[in-house]
């Protein structure tokens, strides 16, 4: 144990976590040039685009260090992103030291602060890397001052590298030897293992990362997963270089894979404790949560056709997303599809670009939706995640609605803006704390829905990216809600409907209609386009029909001209929906769910 | 041979269209190639007579030959004697062709007139443009309205009989009346054939670059289609036929042969640079640069700039856009059965629809655009294709 180092990277996007991890890498000699693709951790397209890593992925490092001896340093990457705060919990749960990466352009941005201040808490050791100190704009005595007064690290603990031209790698990794502290353990004790990433491989069914606590596993043991209570043999256990290698045994204080015939990811779930059967460990490891889905949305093909693709593809999809969960739906403008939770908008976001991206289908997703609970007069509780069950509003004798517990880290002078955006979004019961000079903390109790709006757009905004973001969610309250439909020549479009509260409803619906005026091309015919609240209209607009589109010559040199102008339109028209005689693009559909800021 | 798109096209000769490409000055408004040195005209025409030859085997008769540009009108006689003694050499001319070209009023007198018809042309069409010399101004033409009605005058007096003019409307400036006013001046003169543009902004021209600057701004939609749809009534009112979006005929029989072949996928031959040609399932185009079109014959090639070949869906999207922009229509009958698609039952609902709300009318087995239906024929087309 004392020659293993467990670590992971907090990064702000974009300051170079990927470029580095590879650097590291290919310094450690775990990859050669030819087997080298760049970002090697970030391995799915939609991660490399968006800059931001969704699944945490490990990887061993073999190092010989300075001291003589051989270490194996274990990186375990996390995602970055506040719907996946709890994933990056458990994955910094299995480390003992973080190196935190900062840009010597840009110096300290928000989004680590959530990461560090987790890390910090969970006692570990944090060496600051300045990045990019190739850069022109590079300034490296101001984000020194940064470490200092911003995030009370002592300035001289810090590092810099050039992970682009691969300067300074190897004080890197002698500074993770010699600082790391090495995993604490008993080999002896009953085995205690915490699962932080699970992976499905087609042919060996899930794979499920972890690192052991106590104790050890290997090949032939029964082993339980705690909060399941389900028994699985062992098939395989190894560590991760590029790719998965086997071993006899995984031990206290390492972190590795375990294979044991468990069919889908969603049979694991991240942030339980693996023990032994015969042999349990007396208690789980603290902290496990069961994530449960708290945004929901339908999905629909745009092409009724492509039905069952879809299920198909969310079936394939589901094997690597234990957090994504879907069930059969209907709707009357969209025909079948399916009703969906996510994480976060973020993580229905990822789940819609995968489905179009890797499953090459055109899809429409539903305005996204919290789990409302109902009383009804016959004392029926009931929840609702789907306005299409919105019950009779005349049975209604009690509606609540999730809340969250918001956290939000900020330097002091966006807290005017940000407590105004808060409270435009009902938020109560607020918090402040300074937790260092010019910095604050502020904690708000606000309604879900609020936030899946259009919340954390705006937080960024307001703050100018230096605010950082995290919740719970703690309880439902009540609230005075209401069933806002969207109809597009008066047939009513269910995929847009929303349950609102009621102060909000003429608002959302007034916004609804003019984004989708916007994104709503032009027809032959006028398009009224309503918001309503039961049999009341709430929110109007009208699309006018166009009148004249065709251009005036078309001889012999304009045809080819023409009709590839009429090719291209059939590709957008593709991606319409017919509601009666109304053709609305995908995008209509997404601006609405979108509904962000003015 | 393969025929039209629309087999109750009977026509299926090929026509011929000749670019000529040189003007005095260069219009605002207008995309089509032309050079403003005239240094290289006789090296053009050596090109264009061996550019023939090299169609020689292709194609062999021709119906239609129709000399546009640029502006045929700035050359001489004598290249016009070439010309049409080219072709006659090269080709065959069916009998009764219709012999077309295109002139600017500042260029014709009488006696040149006179020469043309002597040629062999039998059809004119004058580059008019506006009865309104404020109008004429904007769009920087080399002539006045005085110089117009002369030609106009000229041209019946030289023998012409098939006279048309192009007007443009929905200029900035330009109100209702004024073009109004350009129309029943052009009603008063009684001429055969009218071609009634409304002003599109063209990408890379001078008037594209001031619209793209904010500098000109079109009129509204709603007035275009007042424009559109007034000029059509009126002149379907003084007997003319409203037969494309654009063009109008004193008499279905007057419509332009030459290019109506354009808008029913018949064959057609285009000689000289830009010009396209089309054949059977096949389009290509020449060189949009009088140096590479001289320069490619020279070196004994056809001077491609490209070329395409048609997928059957393909010609059946061209079919169905060109047919809407006609009076006629497209003949159902006859486009289930090239395309084995029926238009009437696949697309029952949208037919309907659009029948209902007054764009289109099925009349005789033809699917026809109505006045307000041709005002939107590519919407038509995108909703009858697509949806």
């Amino acid at each position: 144990m004392e020659n293993i180092r467990n670590f992971s990277i907090i990064a702000h996007i974009d300051h170079g976590k990927s470029t580095l991890a590879d650097r590291l890498i290919q310094y450690t000699g775990v990859s050669n040039e030819r087997t080298f693709k760049n970002q090697i951790l970030d391995n799915m397209d939609i991660e490399r685009e968006r800059g931001i890593t969704i699944k945490s992925q490990a990887i061993s490092l073999p190092y010989q260090a300075r001291d003589g001896n051989a270490y194996s340093l274990n990186l375990i990457d996390t995602p970055g992103h506040v719907d996946f705060s709890y994933e990056v919990s458990r994955a910094l749960v299995s480390c003992e030291g973080v190196l935190l990466l900062v840009d010597a352009a840009q110096g300290v941005q928000a989004q680590t602060l959530a990461n560090l201040y987790l890390a910090m808490e969970l006692g570990l050791e944090v060496i600051p890397i300045i990045n990019k100190i190739d850069l022109p704009s590079a300034d490296v005595e101001k984000v020194i001052e940064q470490i200092d007064s911003e995030l009370g690290l002592d300035p001289d603990s810090h590092l810099t590298c050039s992970a682009k031209e691969g300067t300074g790698i190897e004080e890197i990794l002698e500074a993770i030897v010699a600082r790391i502290p090495p995993p604490k353990g008993d080999q002896q004790a009953p085995l205690a293992a915490l699962i932080f990433d699970a992976q499905y491989d087609p042919f060996r069914g899930t794979v499920i990362h972890c690192r052991v606590f106590d104790g050890e596993v290997k090949r032939g043991d029964i082993v339980r997963l705690m909060f399941n209570n389900a028994t699985y043999k062992v098939e395989e256990v190894g560590h991760f270089l590029l790719t998965r290698q086997e071993r006899d045994n995984l031990s206290a204080g390492e972190v590795g894979y375990i294979i044991a015939g468990v069919k889908t990811v969603s049979d694991v779930r991240t942030g339980d404790t693996i023990t032994l059967h015969n042999r349990p460990c007396e208690k789980p490891l603290p902290g496990f949560k069961e994530i449960k889905p708290v945004v929901f949305a339908s999905i629909y093909p745009i092409a009724s056709d492509d039905y069952e693709e879809l299920a198909v593809s969310l079936e394939k999809y589901k094997l690597n997303d234990a957090s994504f969960i879907y069930q059969k739906d209907s709707s009357t403008a969209l025909g079948q599809g399916f009703r969906c939770g996510f994480l976060g908008l973020l993580h229905l976001e990822i789940v819609q670009e995968r489905l179009e991206r890797e499953y090459d289908l055109s899809i429409i997703l539903s305005v996204p939706s919290v789990r409302y609970r109902f009383t009804l007069k016959d004392g029926t509780l009931i929840d609702v995640d789907n306005p299409a069950h919105y019950p009779d509003p005349s049975a209604i004798i009690k509606s609540e609605e999730p809340y969250i517990r918001a956290t939000m880290m900020l330097p002091e002078k966006y807290l005017g803006a940000v407590m105004k955006l808060c409270m435009e979004k009902r938020g109560v019961n607020s918090i402040l704390n300074y937790t260092g000079p010019g910095r604050a903390e502020l904690i708000y109790e606000i309604p879900l829905a609020e936030v899946i709006y259009d919340y954390y757009d705006r937080f960024k905004s307001v703050t100018q990216g230096y605010g950082s973001f995290d919740y719970d969610v703690i309880d439902y309250r009540e609230g005075s809600l209401v069933l806002l439909d969207i109809l597009v020549n008066g047939e009513k479009v269910d995929a847009l409907s929303q349950i609102v509260h009621r102060d909000r409803a003429r608002a959302r619906g007034l916004l609804a209609c003019e984004r989708l005026k916007d994104e709503i091309p032009r027809q032959m015919f006028k398009i009224a386009i309503q918001g309503a609240i039961g049999g009341e209209i709430v929110a109007r607009t009208t699309i006018s029909a166009f009148r004249k589109d065709v251009t005036a010559k078309c001889y012999g040199g304009d045809i080819t001209r023409k009709r590839k102008l009429l090719e291209k339109q059939r590709k957008g028209k593709k991606r319409m929906k017919m509601i009666g005689s109304v053709s609305i693009p995908q995008s209509a559909f997404l601006a609405v769910l979108k509904s962000g800021t003015e | 041979m393969e025929s039209s798109i629309d087999i109750s096209t009977t026509d299926t000769t090929p026509g011929l269209y000749i670019h000529i490409p040189f003007c005095k000055s260069k219009c605002p408004y207008c995309n089509f190639y032309s050079v403003t040195s005239f240094t290289m005209i006789d090296e053009f025409l050596y090109a264009l007579f061996k550019e023939m030859e090299m169609y020689r085997e292709v194609f062999t008769r021709f119906d239609t030959v129709y000399i546009g540009g640029g502006t045929p009108s700035l050359l001489a006689i004598e290249h016009f004697a070439g010309i049409l003694s080219n072709i006659r050499n090269i080709f065959i001319l069916s009998p009764n062709p219709e012999i077309t070209v295109e002139i600017n009023p500042a260029d014709c007198p009488q006696e040149y007139l006179e020469s043309m018809r002597r040629l062999g042309f039998n059809r004119l069409n004058i580059g008019v443009q506006s009865f309104d010399d404020k109008v004429l101004t904007f769009l920087k033409r080399r002539h006045s309205v005085r110089e117009a009605l002369d030609t106009i005058e000229a041209a019946g007096n030289a023998g012409f009989e098939n006279i048309g003019i192009d007007l443009i409307y929905g200029i900035p400036g330009q109100n209702m009346t004024s073009w109004l006013d350009t129309v029943s001046q052009a009603l008063s003169l009684n001429l055969v054939h009218l071609s009634c543009y409304q002003l599109t902004i063209e990408a890379g021209t001078p008037l594209g670059l001031r619209h793209h600057r904010g500098e000109i701004v079109l009129h509204d939609e709603e007035l275009q289609h007042a424009f559109f749809i007034r000029t059509s009534e009126i002149l379907e009112k003084a007997g003319y036929v409203p037969y494309e979006v654009s063009n109008f005929a004193r008499d279905i029989s007057l419509a332009s042969k030459h290019n109506q072949k354009y808008w029913n996928h018949t064959p057609y031959l285009g000689l000289g640079p830009a010009a396209h040609s089309f054949m059977g399932h096949k389009r290509w185009w020449n060189h949009s640069s009088l140096d590479e079109y001289i320069r490619d014959i020279e070196a004994g090639k056809l001077p491609l700039d490209s070329s395409e070949i048609l997928t059957r869906e393909q010609l059946h999207l061209e079919a169905f856009f060109l047919g809407l922009r006609t009076k006629r229509g497209i003949h159902l009958h006859n486009y289930s059965c090239r395309y084995g698609y029926d238009l009437l039952s696949e697309k029952a609902d949208a037919l309907a629809r659009l029948v209902k709300a007054g764009f289109i009318e099925i009349n005789e087995g033809y699917l026809q655009p109505t006045r307000a239906g041709l005002a939107v024929a590519d919407s038509l087309v995108s909703i009858l294709a697509f949806e």
